[in-house]
């Protein structure tokens, strides 16, 4: 069983990775694979609290590379399912802690285990960065319909082909379909034609997020929730189902209806 | 009644987003390429000063853009009209013989 190891950057912060990590991690675990989900922050530690195993830390990334756990030792895995495991970050301040080639032979052996290796990256270009890509076989990238996340997401989308890793693929994550309508925010088509690049997932903001990540419980399993819907779609399409992406219009309650029939729709 | 008032403002003027996608193609084409446009700018008048060290050129239709088709393959077109030629010019200006020799 060789692995597939999926790396989910983006350059910007806060667009999104770590949500995306730990709700395709779920997803994928929902669909019956076998999958771990890789923290490669170092300094910062986020996949555990979202993923609500955040007091079932004991070894982390850096404990495995330097040696002082094994690699069994420092899997955490999933209450709700066993075949989903954690590798959290390491909390050190030492960027140097882990290299690329590290992370390359850690990815070799869980390729050995497992379905899947997703590869939660820090923000930014810098070593954490690079650590996260180099084991990558797919590079996913996470951004909003903004001007400051599209443009970063077009200097990873480089990088990413300057180290023969491309082409990604993008996530488009906190869509507002309301918002594009009115022409105040970028649509996905805005978005692929600037970035020239293949939308694998269209993520619609979503109130159940907070609360999910609040609770610990990623929103993928929330039925109820469309974000969660959306990542349930990327895990498929990342298992080569071919998903329609949804409809983002919002379900029209009846006094909506009865605004456009006077005129209150778009010219 | 603000749906209207919206409406109003909205079919006068560009939408936020065509905007914001107008500034992205042109601020990443100058990302791309590492050459920020007010660097961009300081060469093309470089050009043209080296342009017209050899031929008179015509100031009111000179464009000189930068074209990109994808991510890896930009270029520079530029047109840059001129009358004439400066160096001819000035060899007979300096020289009023030289026609004579060649005859």
């Amino acid at each position: 069983m060789a692995g597939k190891v999926i790396t989910v950057t983006s350059g910007k912060g806060g667009v999104g990775k770590t949500t995306t990590t730990a709700n395709i991690g779920v997803a994928l675990a929902r669909l019956g694979k076998k999958v771990v989900v890789v923290d490669a922050d170092i300094g910062l530690r986020n996949l555990d609290i979202i993923m609500g195993l955040e007091n079932r830390i004991v070894y982390d990334l850096v404990d495995i590379v330097e040696g002082r756990a094994k690699l069994k030792q420092a899997l955490i895995k999933h209450k709700q399912f066993p075949d989903l495991y954690l590798i959290p970050a390491a909390q050190t301040r030492d960027k140097t802690a882990v290299s690329p080639s590290d992370m390359v032979a850690l990815a070799n052996e869980l390729r050995k285990e497992f379905d899947f290796i997703v590869i939660d990256s820090p923000a930014g270009i810098e070593r954490g960065f690079r650590n996260a890509v180099a084991p990558a076989e797919e590079v996913l990238i996470v951004t909003n319909p903004e001007v400051s996340a599209v443009r970063d997401a077009d200097r990873i989308i480089g990088l990413i082909e300057a180290e023969n890793k491309g082409p990604a693929k993008l996530i488009l994550n906190r869509v507002k379909i309301e918002m594009i309508k009115k022409g105040e925010m970028l649509s996905p088509d805005d978005v692929t034609d600037i970035l020239a690049i293949k939308i694998i997932g269209i993520v619609p903001e979503d109130e159940h997020v907070v609360p999910s990540s609040n609770s610990g419980v990623p929103v993928t399993l929330n039925d109820h929730s469309r974000a969660g819907q959306a990542f349930q779609n990327i895990a498929r399409r990342l298992c080569g189902e071919n998903v329609p992406f949804m409809n983002l219009e919002q379900n029209q309650g009846f006094f909506q209806r009865l605004g456009k029939l006077f005129g209150g729709g778009n010219g | 009644m603000s749906n209207f008032f919206d409406r109003l403002i909205g079919r006068n003027r560009e939408s936020s987003a065509q905007t914001a996608k107008q500034r992205l193609q042109f601020v990443l084409v100058h990302d791309r390429i590492n050459l920020p446009p007010e660097r961009l700018k300081e060469m093309k008048e470089e050009i043209l000063r080296v342009i017209s060290k050899y031929v008179a050129v015509q100031g009111d239709e000179i464009d000189i853009a930068l074209q990109q088709r994808d991510r890896n393959s930009s270029k520079l077109v530029a047109e840059v009209p001129f009358s004439g030629s400066l160096s001819g010019l000035a060899e007979r200006a300096s020289d009023p013989d030289k026609d004579k020799d060649d005859a």
